[in-house]
């Protein structure tokens, strides 16, 4: 078909195919401008086509990216309004528990107060006053002596009985003066229970101060959150990031755990649902193993939910706080049946792998070897049993943070995934525009002999018009 | 819509649960020829059965039977069991098998008159057959000599559909040395025998090679 074509004007294909090409040279230059006009009108049209998918694209990614900074706002509020209502909780508890009793403190301070007034009161210092029949002896004792012995005498009875006065007086006054001292060093208790008692209360005040400034710095999160600034929102992004490795990580951590919990139970399954059924293309055993695992995870969940650490499950976190409490009390129950019943089954693998391994001895013909502190990783094997099923519980923490960080992560690529579509597109719709416009040069570049020739033709005749101009102007003139 | 979308998901999964499912079991018998000189390698066959002992797992069948004068006989089989599917069970018999294999190979003093091995195999077929495991072998621990009574017919087709017939250390006679194209018909009429019969024919007489003996 196609020899017969290049043969078709000579029997010699060179000539033929010149001829051809000549023909399709001047085909192109007679039908120059539509096909100038079509392959601008087609690279336009593509274009603009791109453009405006570009344009669909990055309203779309806009209004994601909007979508987005509400989801996360809206997360970062219940986060915070979590936080506060923590804060509020534990403040609540500090002042139901130590400023609740304030008023009998405050008593009890009034009365410690009140008795080391009295007692201060009480130990004023007030000298006993002599007798007052005393200055009238002491005024005759102190009359001098004529040499009278019998005034002599009374005299002297005098002074005596002034002395016994004064030191009878001076022992009552040491007796007060005891009393007084045994009052003050009465005192000393009071002051320090005072002291620890007012220490007390100030630690309390101190650490509601603290709790006061934490509120403070959560409501100012809270209210830029409410105000739905950028720089939350950032925040907010930035942290989500951070919380969707760091659960990825510790979830990744969480599977190896339940590899290895698998591995323990698996076997020993086969005891219990047999070892040759299968479920599908999976072994019962291993299905019944997974499944036992896999209501351990539930249960953490349900356990973690009721505690009200996790909040997935928000008719669990709604319930009455009597039956959640007993939900808390169920889940724990199961929890620890499960991971009796795993570490009896680690047990039995132990046990099973042993006999087993007689098994395998005694057909190769070597006698059983018993192999000493068989006892460690049986122990280790049922311990590991009892523990990991407790650990895998706490999947649920990161399970949760995992869960509502990957819309963030996921609104996240996909607003750049728009952004990329719509960049292709935008450079697709200028590539097709400029290859348009290539084409229409290389179009003109085929046919350059003919365009060459219609120059020259064009360029000669525009000459003879410029020339001829001034002749024609020249003859009118005269002719006027 | 909704509605017909949930019904035909409900019956898709109750049908592919109902649909049976393919056994991956597996059920070997092995033959053991007690006639002649071939007793002297009896003991290779106590190998033979601790390796299938150590590769059977639980679900799977085994029986080991003699072949002599008139093999199509329940007589003739030494022990058979089919694996328990708790492992610790299925362990207490292999251990039983075990020893009931070795008090036989104690016991064998002298070996049969005659060799009847298209016997055996049509009792290791039935046998096969019964347990409907998915995987059957027949292995045929002898030289292939067979050596009929008189009036014994087995002139016919086996069935043996499905079942791998593997010839295990098919020794050389001293016949062979002479002219080894008798034992090289040997084998041929067997595999003959065998193909007529729509089973798979194989040759094991490496003893060091059992690791490919009973593989899928």
């Amino acid at each position: 078909m196609y020899a017969e074509l290049l043969t078709i004007w000579s029997d010699q294909p060179g000539i033929s195919l010149a001829i051809w090409l000549a023909a399709l040279i001047f085909i192109m230059y007679l039908g120059r401008k539509p096909a100038h006009q079509l392959i601008r009108s087609v690279g336009r049209t593509i274009h603009a086509a791109f453009r405006l998918a570009a344009r669909s694209t990055m309203s779309l990614e806009t209004r994601l990216q909007k979508r987005n900074a509400e989801v996360i706002l809206s997360l970062g509020k219940d986060s915070t309004e979590r936080s506060i209502e923590r804060e509020f909780h534990r403040v609540n508890a500090v002042v139901s528990r130590d400023l609740s009793s304030y008023p009998t403190l405050h008593r009890q301070i009034s009365d410690t107060i009140n008795k080391i007034e009295e007692d201060y009161h009480s130990a004023t210092d007030s000298p006993p006053l002599p007798p007052a029949w005393l200055e009238a002896v002491e005024s005759i004792a102190n009359i001098p002596q004529s040499g009278d012995a019998t005034v002599g005498r009374i005299l002297e009875s005098i002074k005596k009985t002034v002395k016994q006065a004064h030191a009878e007086t001076q022992k009552v006054y040491e007796k007060s003066s005891l009393e007084r001292h045994k009052l003050l060093s009465g005192m000393q208790p009071m002051w320090r229970k005072l002291a620890l008692v007012l220490g007390q209360v100030k630690d309390t005040i101190d650490g509601l101060d603290e709790r006061s400034k934490l509120i403070d710095e959560q409501m100012e999160t809270y209210q830029a959150i409410r105000a739905g600034e950028e720089r939350a929102s950032r925040l907010l992004t930035s942290s989500s990031l951070t919380q969707f490795f760091i659960s990825g990580l510790v979830l990744f951590i969480a599977i190896l755990g339940g590899v290895i919990n698998f591995q323990l139970i698996a076997m020993p399954m086969s005891e219990m649902v047999g070892g040759t059924s299968q479920i599908g293309p999976m072994r019962t055993s291993d299905v019944a193993a997974l499944v036992i695992i896999m209501v351990e995870i539930a249960m953490g969940l349900f356990l973690m939910e009721s505690l009200r650490i996790t909040r997935l499950f928000p008719i669990i976190g709604s319930m009455d706080d009597k039956l959640r409490k007993r939900m808390v009390v169920i889940t724990f129950v199961i929890l620890t049946i499960l991971a009796s019943v795993e570490a009896s089954l680690a047990y039995m693998r132990d046990l099973l792998a042993l006999d087993r391994e007689a098994l395998t001895q005694s057909l190769s013909g070597i006698g059983v070897v018993e192999a000493e502190f068989r006892w460690i990783p049986s122990l280790g094997q049922m311990t590991m049993g009892f523990i990991l099923p407790f650990a895998l519980a706490f999947v649920a923490i990161p399970l949760e943070s995992f869960i509502h960080s990957t819309r963030t992560v996921l609104g996240l690529l996909a607003v750049v995934l728009l952004r990329c579509i719509a960049f292709v597109a935008r450079l697709l719709g200028s590539v097709a525009n400029h290859v348009s416009k290539t084409l229409v040069s290389v179009y003109d570049l085929i046919i350059l002999l003919p365009l060459g020739v219609e120059q020259i033709f064009t360029g000669t005749r525009r000459r003879r018009e410029n020339d001829a101009q001034p002749a024609d102007s020249v003859t009118a003139v005269i002719k006027e | 819509m909704k509605r017909t979308l949930w019904i035909s998901g409900l019956l898709i999964l109750t049908l592919s649960a109902c649909s049976e499912p393919t056994p991956r079991n597996k059920a070997v018998y092995l033959l053991l020829d007690t006639s002649g000189t071939y007793t002297r390698e009896l003991d290779k066959a106590q190998h033979i059965m601790n390796y299938l002992l150590a590769t059977l797992d639980s679900g799977d069948s085994m029986a080991i039977a003699r072949i002599d004068s008139g093999s199509f006989s329940e007589k003739d089989i030494v022990a058979k069991t089919t694996f328990d599917l708790r492992p610790s069970t299925a362990n207490a018999q292999k251990r039983v098998f075990k020893r009931k294999l070795d008090d036989f190979v104690d016991n064998v003093s002298k070996g049969s008159a005659h060799t009847d091995i298209s016997g055996g195999v049509l009792q290791a077929s039935e046998y096969l057959n019964e347990t409907g495991a998915g995987h059957k072998y027949v292995l045929i621990f002898s030289d292939l000599e067979e050596d009929l009574v008189k009036g014994h017919i087995r002139d016919f087709t086996i069935p043996l559909s499905g079942i791998n017939v593997i010839a295990l250390n098919v020794t050389k006679l001293r016949s062979d040395n002479v002219n080894p194209r008798d034992y090289l018909q040997r084998l041929d009429n067997w595999e003959k025998r065998v193909g007529e019969g729509g089973g798979m024919w194989r040759v094991v007489n490496d003893l060091e090679r059992l690791d490919r003996l009973i593989s899928n």
